[in-house]
């Protein structure tokens, strides 16, 4: 919302700058964007001058050389090009010295011979409308000489607001004026809606149309006044001062009136040209499905059931409270206007808005569900300005169809709640003040409560106590409140044990030389096609920004691969990323529940961890550098699980992006698949531009759940272990699990850990033979082992190896 | 034999000059060999004692022995101070060059700043009392609007542009579900906070489709705006340093009344709007204050949705409040766009998080 202020300084001055007033008005809850500054920036050498002369330039036809008195008793010439200029007229002159709006000063010139100190003013010159044809004619009765600034308010400023949409009140300069008067105390002029026009016209209003609302559910009150003998010409220069400042453009009288009224009082009006509402019927009611109009702004558009219609008897001629019809437009020719103000239910034009994607100045007011009262505060000041500006008669009788008048709102208000909530007191006859200058009305209704009438322009959004004690709040002043803390009997804060977890699964892959991404949520369905799982199942937004991000992720992978595909990109080849993220998937149909849902998520939805990493070289001046292998990832995925406690088992397996060969399944310790690690399949490395990738992708949720709870103790350091190392010679397709597996099952009880350290494959161990070199540490919780007792569990590995064709060597 | 004492007094001088002038250990091995060893005079001697007249073995014997020890002590004693300065040369020829770098090399790892920025968060309110609380991401309309008193058509629904599935299933817009979601599964009090990811389909120079917010959530019998008022001055001088101040000023949320937007005191200017040199601050654009984040007193209408699980709005009050956790981070680090948050460029990435 766009304020100018020497119209908000005619309805409340506070003596404040647009700066402090500024400040003011965001301490009370009225935000200000910004202070814009419009039209010259000094009104210095502005000035009211009168045409003396004007004659025809002798060199130039479009040219005339006008003898102008600016008051100082010496004719000065200034040469104009405009083509209404005339003697006798009274106009704005700039002198040399002034600065225009755009920053550059006048000057004198020479104009084809003739020497011109000075200029005559068009309005757009010093901000006041668009007009260029000609120079502004002003009022007779003002005098040579005087300040263009009492006529004009040709250097303004613009308090630009953002209004919350709870406060469609403050959509209107007086709205904001009310403000400034509850946040300063300054005085507030009466309001300008509040006094009427006299009907001066012969036959009554609704004689000469009638109105009729078919549908109550979209139209709560529609009032419809009649003017004729309209003269729609240009509006004066104020008005157009006025509306140019607020950002609109001037039009003609008739449909600056009604933009006028809307900026001052809130209410959105429409001017019909009556002699084009056929049959002199107006009836509103929805559209039909698929039913057509052309509106204002010369668009055909096509409505759907829901939008709501003004027609008259051949079809419509207008969309409710968005825009009018180009049917019934006013234009020059118009003699006879029907006012429209009338009162749409909000719902129903936001819904239509959208629908047509067309968002006006009304439509914007009125989504916000504006008070039936207020139509008829607008057919009033329009009113007496339609007489003034237009030199209409207006028709005795105002239309007004109200099917069900509202009733005023009366709300009670304790003011022990108020320091309950607030944790202050506020004396009683502070918030009286407060509210009243709001323009509540305020009743004692006993101890220490206070009933409180809300003004219809606040209907909307003062419905209950907390209400109202957000108004006592905001204007009482927040800075007065105290600084507390919670008493917090019964509340303690820690973090869960899954959340440690994370932190500390994050921090392992941090210690082992990991960066942490961040990748979006969505990916592209061409993303899931080239991880080759373009037909998984997933959720698809209804509507993305692009295809590029229109796909949940399924898994994190792919933001893994755009980050290194990204680094590699800008020279950055070797890279190690991890992300700590959810994943999404369709857990059935997406339907909710009516009422709430009872804690349900409508979509499955999972932590993951998951790294990728593409080859570190060089390493050290004596160290490799770090591969992109299987074992590289595995290794990651072996520390998270040491960090989580949890023995993580990998199995063969894969995914159709994984290298078929080198990649597995990772299953918790009951068996739960619970993630993958692997190389990359060329082809998917290969779409990302990277030569060779590995990663792996972890259920962190489900990797919590294994984990264990504190740990019990276990006496090992009463007794000595007995470490003993073995060399296990295997064909070499057997994998390190089954010969582990069988190890451990050999070993029994009293082996409490074998561990590989050192695979061989050569000569000594013949031609597809490999050999794990195995530690092996026994233990008894009881007693100390004896040799004899080590080397029979020994002869037992030996012996159960024979059967996968294994042996012991050395 | 009257000569055997003058000559172990010769033989001492003798042995005691070589052994002092040998320079190697091989050398005063064989010094040991030549006057200690089975051939030696001294050995010799000591072993024909007997066949001396019984009046001289007691003081030949005696004065062999003496040269023996003295012999003894002084080969042991020149070997150990040969040794030692044998290993102090060998240990000198060793030395290495110590300006070459460790191996392997570091490679430090990196938490993302948004992780870094929420966990410091997180740490700031569980030391203040609060719990920390996650949801879903893809959320019902119902948690992330109707029961935040946006009923259906709701003109502040306008003010998130939202991502849908369906009608009723979308991408949360604000980690605010989450309040309704908690107390439905806690009665009161409680006292969380809910970090996480939210959505708004915008993407500018200033908006991303996806950023990170932490809501805070505390009700219990007694709280006011004054304890809200408390609580984040706490979270502000943690997060931007002990001289900061903090302001409320009235806003307008659709889940909070009243609602407040709050101000911390700017860092960069120290709260005057004018830096050292007189130039206006542009951190705060010359106000001297920097929006931080929105919160309220929780609005009796969203306390009605969750009034069976004992938050009756005449018994329980409470606040809630919600942060960017990007914004946190680009005030906090002078980051400049919110882009490259999620770029993932490791030479941002490598800036922070240590
Ligand atoms: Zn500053």
């Amino acid at each position: 919302m766009r304020v100018p202020l020497a119209w908000l300084r005619c309805l409340c001055d506070p003596g404040l700058s647009a700066e402090e007033l500024g400040e003011r008005l965001d301490l009370t809850g009225t935000e200000v964007e910004r202070i814009e500054r419009v039209g010259v920036g000094s009104a210095d050498n502005f000035v009211i001058g009168k045409v003396m002369s004007a004659e025809k330039h002798p060199d130039a036809d479009r040219l005339s050389v006008c003898r102008v008195d600016d008051g100082s008793g010496e004719p000065r010439t200034i040469v104009c090009g405009a083509p209404n200029v005339a003697a006798g007229q009274t106009v704005a002159v700039a002198l040399p010295g002034a600065v225009m709006p755009d920053g550059t000063e006048l000057g004198e010139a020479k104009l084809r011979g003739v020497r011109s100190s000075g200029m005559i003013l068009a309005e757009d010159e010093v901000g006041i409308g668009g007009d260029h044809d000609g120079i502004m004619v002003l009022a007779d009765e003002l005098e040579a000489g005087a300040a263009l600034t009492d006529a004009l308010p040709i250097a303004d400023e613009v308090l630009e607001l953002e209004i919350t949409p709870n406060r469609p009140d403050c959509l209107s300069v007086y709205g904001v004026a009310r403000e400034v008067h509850a946040a300063t105390g300054a005085d507030l002029a009466q309001d300008p809606a509040a006094t009427d026009a006299g009907a001066t016209g012969g036959s009554p209003a609704d004689s000469m149309v009638s109105v009729e609302i078919a549908d109550p559910d979209i139209c709560l009150r529609f009032t419809g006044r009649v003017f004729e003998g309209v003269g729609v010409r240009a509006s004066p220069e104020w008005l157009k001062q006025r509306l140019t400042a607020a950002g609109q453009r001037p039009i003609s009288n008739v449909v600056d009136i009604t933009n006028y009224v809307m900026l001052c009082t809130g209410q959105p009006l429409h001017a019909f040209d009556l002699d084009y509402v056929r049959g002199g019927r107006i009836v509103v009611r929805g559209a039909k499905e698929g039913e057509q109009m052309v509106t204002l702004d010369g668009v055909e558009r096509t409505l759907g059931a829901d939008v709501a219609l003004v027609c008259d008897a051949d079809g419509p001629s207008g969309i409710a409270g968005v825009m009018g019809g180009q049917v019934s437009e006013v234009s020059g020719a118009t003699s006879r206007v029907l006012m429209e103000a009338a009162t749409w239910v909000g719902p129903n034009i936001l819904r239509t808005s959208k629908a047509l994607g067309l968002r006006t100045e009304a439509s914007a007011r009125f989504e916000k569900q504006l008070h039936p009262e207020l139509a008829l505060a607008a057919q009033r000041l329009a009113a007496k300005l339609m007489v003034d500006l237009c030199g209409a008669r207006m028709a005795p009788g105002t239309i007004d169809v109200y099917p069900s008048p509202a009733k005023p709102r009366v709300v009670a208000l304790r003011l022990d709640r108020i320091e309950q909530l607030l944790g202050a007191r506020v004396p009683e006859k502070v918030v009286r003040r407060i509210l009243e200058a709001l323009g509540f009305e305020v009743q004692s209704a006993g101890d220490a409560l206070l009933e409180v009438t809300v003004p219809t322009w606040r209907d909307a959004d003062v419905q209950r106590e907390a209400d109202l004690i957000e108004e006592v709040a905001r204007i009482h002043g927040l800075e007065k409140l105290p600084i507390t803390l919670p008493a917090r009997e019964r509340a303690v804060g820690r973090l869960t044990p899954r959340q440690r977890l994370r932190r500390r699964s994050e921090d392992t892959l941090r210690d082992r030389g990991m960066h942490e991404v961040v990748g979006w949520s969505f990916t592209s369905p061409q993303a899931l096609e080239r991880l080759r799982i373009g037909d998984a199942p997933s959720l698809v937004l209804a509507n993305p920004l692009s295809e590029d991000g229109s796909v949940m992720r399924s898994l994190l992978l792919p933001g893994l691969l755009d980050a290194a595909a990204h680094n590699r990109a800008r020279g950055a080849g070797g890279v190690g990323l991890f992300e700590s993220a959810h994943v999404y998937a369709p857990d059935g149909p997406l339907d909710a529940p009516e009422g709430s849902p009872g804690g349900l998520a409508p979509a499955a939805e999972r932590h993951h961890l998951a790294a990728l990493l593409t080859p570190v070289a060089p390493g050290g001046w004596r160290s490799q550098g770090r591969p992109a292998d299987f074992y590289a990832a595995k290794g990651l995925v072996d520390a998270l699980g040491a960090t989580a406690g949890v023995e993580l088992v990998a199995e063969p397996g894969s995914r159709p992006f994984l290298h078929p060969g080198r990649s597995a399944a990772v299953l918790a310790p009951d068996g739960g698949e619970i993630g993958w690690i692997g190389e990359l399949h060329p082809l998917v490395a290969g779409a990302w531009d990277l030569e060779e990738a590995a990663a792996f992708e972890l259920d962190f949720d489900a990797l919590s759940e294994a984990a264990p709870g504190p740990a019990a103790y276990r006496d090992l350091t009463s007794l000595p272990a007995v470490l003993q190392d073995i060399a296990v010679v295997t064909p070499e397709e057997v994998s390190a699990a089954t010969i582990l597996a069988l190890v451990r099952e050999a070993g029994g009880e009293l082996l409490i850990s074998a561990r590989v350290f050192d695979v061989y494959a050569g000569e000594q161990v013949g031609e597809g033979n490999r050999s794990l070199a195995i530690r092996l540490e026994f233990r008894a919780a009881d007693r100390t082992l004896t040799d004899d007792e080590v080397a029979a569990r020994r002869d037992a590995i030996e012996s159960a190896l024979g059967s996968i064709g294994g042996r012991l060597r050395g | 034999m009257p000569e055997a004492p003058a000559r172990l007094t010769e033989i001492r001088g003798e042995g005691e000059a070589a052994i002092e002038a040998a320079g190697s250990a091989a050398e005063l091995e064989e010094l040991r060999v030549r006057y200690l060893g089975r051939k030696a005079e001294l050995t010799q001697m000591l072993r024909s004692i007997g066949e001396l007249p019984p009046q001289q073995r007691g003081p030949v014997g005696k004065g062999a022995n003496e040269v023996k020890r003295a012999l003894e002590g002084l080969l042991d004693s020149r070997t150990s101070a040969l040794a030692a300065s044998e290993l102090d040369e060998r240990l000198r020829t060793d030395a290495i060059d110590v300006t070459l770098p460790g191996d392997p090399p570091a490679a430090p790892g990196h938490l993302h700043l948004i992780t870094e920025t929420r966990r410091e968060i997180e740490d700031v309110f569980l030391g203040l009392g609060f719990s920390v609380a996650e949801g879903p991401e893809v959320e019902f309309d119902y948690y992330n609007f109707t029961a935040l008193n946006h009923p259906p058509d709701h003109p502040a629904r306008m003010l998130a542009d939202t991502f849908y599935f369906t009608d009723e299933v979308l991408l949360r817009t604000h980690t605010s579900p989450m309040q309704v979601r908690a107390m439905e599964e806690t009665e009161p009090p409680i006292y969380i906070i809910v970090p996480g990811k939210v959505y708004r389909r915008d993407s500018d120079a200033t908006h991303t489709p996806m950023f990170h917010q932490v809501e805070g959530l505390a009700v219990d019998d007694d709280i006011t705006l004054g304890d809200l008022q408390g609580v984040l001055l706490e979270f502000a001088r943690a997060i931007f340093g002990a001289e900061r101040d903090i302001r409320l000023r009235p806003h307008y949320f659709p889940f909070t009344e009243p609602s407040v937007e709050v101000d911390v005191s700017c860092f960069a200017c120290n709260g005057t709007g004018t830096l050292d040199r007189g130039a206006r601050c542009n951190l705060c654009k010359g106000s001297g204050w920097i929006e931080i984040l929105g919160s309220g007193m929780v609005d009796p209408n969203v306390l009605g949705f969750v009034a069976h699980n004992g938050y009756d709005p005449e018994r329980v009050q409470g606040f809630a409040f919600g942060m960017g956790i990007e914004r946190i981070a680009m005030l906090r680090h002078g980051v400049p766009d919110l882009r490259l948050f999620f770029e993932n460029d490791v030479r941002f990435l490598e800036q922070f998080g240590r």
